[in-house]
């Protein structure tokens, strides 16, 4: 018996791979899905901030991510589009990475159309800028000097989204979807603590740990964390939307689910083998 | 042709050629790894110098209505220096763009770092016990409160870990493994995560492109 476990313990890696491989192909393959239980928590107090925002409110929304975290972040920013233009709030974006801003007009150009908004009177992307937390303290006293023009060129003081938009303080919310530095942080240390605006956001699962000291001093008012925080802003969304477009972190939590499940068994095994190797070195001791 | 399908079948035949480095290095992998780092050097150069240099730079030192704006010639010498890295007689030169860059950031953001991340800290952690009424609150400040006391304990070098001190020292570091698996789980959730989005690509975008409807 203790030969077997020792041969668990030395199992080959590529069988491992394997296993992960088919825990998230088949869950995915077969539209597995579980139920998302949404309680208290970081995203359900960032929905709960973005419903209690009256019509007409005005949010900035900056993309601080790139591709290579499209998987956790793209649905929060789908999600969190939608549920703003639903309540009709309207939305200036931006960006401190610079790849964030064309992810961002995607999420805003595919929600606006489906809802029938109108760009530069319900929403424009006002691009990105260098600079990070420099470019937040600038935007705290004059954002028309920072961004004259929008994303594609055109003159912001023509836009009635930006009416009575002059500095960071005119915003009712700043939302920052987040993969690193300039991210959260900046906004919470620039914007946040420094102007006394609310800051809700979404990160990648990776940083979600290092932002949790923000929410329980209340600097920060909700956050997404990974692909669970964007499953659970997807479910909250639709929760009373007939024929609401399906998101994807929701399908995706099934195989996540599946995948933590194998990922545990091979941790209770690894240590189950450890365990009896120990056993035995004794017993010849 | 097709170019979405085309783009797809790249991005599904890249992504395998890079998952096949599980299995063990081969050419496929090296083609695909050399090919990213290629191309992603030449996109950010193109992409930098249309989405940053032109907007940001040019067009503020030659704008559109006419006559040119030479303060705006400072920060492109600066921008400059710092390319003359590469020219060892002239790399000097750069010291100038990145001692600016250095002092302002760290001007910046010295007392704000301060304000966000040590003292609304430290002010979150002065709590009453019994702070938010319910017994889960109750526990969840006690925690609160001991792992801070315990790991700033567990950090305090000028006395030995015996005694009363390594006891509470020992609290401290147990807190702080909890605090590292925590993060440690978040990690392997993101890592699963970026797997689970390329696999819907390939299920959902590239098999259909070969009539495979799952």
């Amino acid at each position: 018996m203790a030969t077997f476990l020792e041969k668990l313990g030395n199992i080959d890696r590529r069988i491992i791979f394997i296993m992960m491989a088919l825990a998230v192909i088949i869950p995915l393959s077969i539209r597995m899905s579980l139920p998302i239980p949404i309680g208290e928590g970081p995203s359900k107090d960032m929905y709960d901030a973005v419903e209690a925002l009256p019509s007409g409110s005005r949010v900035l929304l900056s993309f601080d991510y790139d591709p290579s975290t499209m998987p956790e972040l793209q649905p929060m920013a789908i999600a969190l589009v939608q549920h703003l233009m639903t309540k009709d709030i309207k939305i200036v974006s931006m960006a401190l990475w610079p790849m964030g801003v064309s992810l961002g007009n995607e999420a805003l150009i595919a929600v606006s159309d489906s809802l029938g908004r109108e760009e530069y009177v319900d929403w424009v992307n006002l691009g990105y800028k260098t600079g990070g937390g420099v470019l937040i303290v600038r935007l705290g006293s004059d954002i028309k000097s920072v961004f004259p023009v929008d994303y594609d060129g055109n003159p912001v003081d023509d836009m009635p989204v930006m009416d009575g938009v002059n500095k960071l303080g005119d915003f009712e919310m700043i939302i920052s979807l987040s993969a690193g530095d300039p991210g959260v942080p900046a906004w919470v240390m620039m914007a946040g603590d420094r102007y006394n605006i609310p800051i809700g956001g979404g990160c990648t699962a990776v940083s979600a740990p290092q932002f949790y000291p923000y929410l329980s001093t209340g600097q920060m008012i909700g956050l997404l964390g990974g692909l669970k925080g964007a499953a659970d802003y997807e479910t909250m969304v639709r929760i009373g939307v007939e024929n609401a477009p399906a998101g994807t972190a929701t399908p995706g939590m099934a195989a996540q689910s599946v995948a933590h499940l194998v990922i545990m068994i091979f941790i209770i095994l690894g240590n189950i083998s450890y365990l009896a190797g120990k056993k035995k070195k004794g017993r010849v001791k | 042709m097709n170019w979405t399908v085309l783009g797809i079948w790249l991005g599904a035949l890249l992504s395998l050629s890079l998952y096949s480095f599980l299995y063990r290095d081969n050419p496929f992998y090296k083609f695909a790894e050399h090919l990213f780092v290629g191309m992603s050097a030449g996109y950010w150069v193109i992409y930098t110098i249309k989405n940053v240099l032109i907007p940001n730079w040019w067009d503020n030192l030659v704008p559109a209505e006419g006559g040119m704006q030479p303060i705006w010639l400072i920060p492109g010498f600066l921008g400059l220096f710092m390319i003359l890295r590469v020219v060892p007689k002239l790399s000097g030169l750069s010291r100038m763009s990145l001692s600016l860059i250095v002092g302002t950031g760290a001007g910046l953001s010295m007392t704000a770092m301060l304000q966000t991340n040590a003292l609304a800290q430290v002010n979150g952690t002065i709590i009453a016990l019994g702070q938010g009424g319910g017994w889960f609150d109750w526990v969840s400040n006690i925690i609160i409160v001991t792992g801070v006391v315990c790991g700033l304990v567990y950090f305090f070098f000028s006395k030995a870990h015996t005694g009363i001190v390594g006891r509470t020292a020992n609290v401290g570091i147990t807190i702080l493994m909890v605090a590292f698996g925590a993060s440690f789980g978040y990690t392997v959730m993101a890592r699963i995560s970026l797997l689970i989005g390329q696999t819907q690509f390939m299920l959902f975008e590239w098999l259909p492109t070969m009539g495979i409807h799952l």
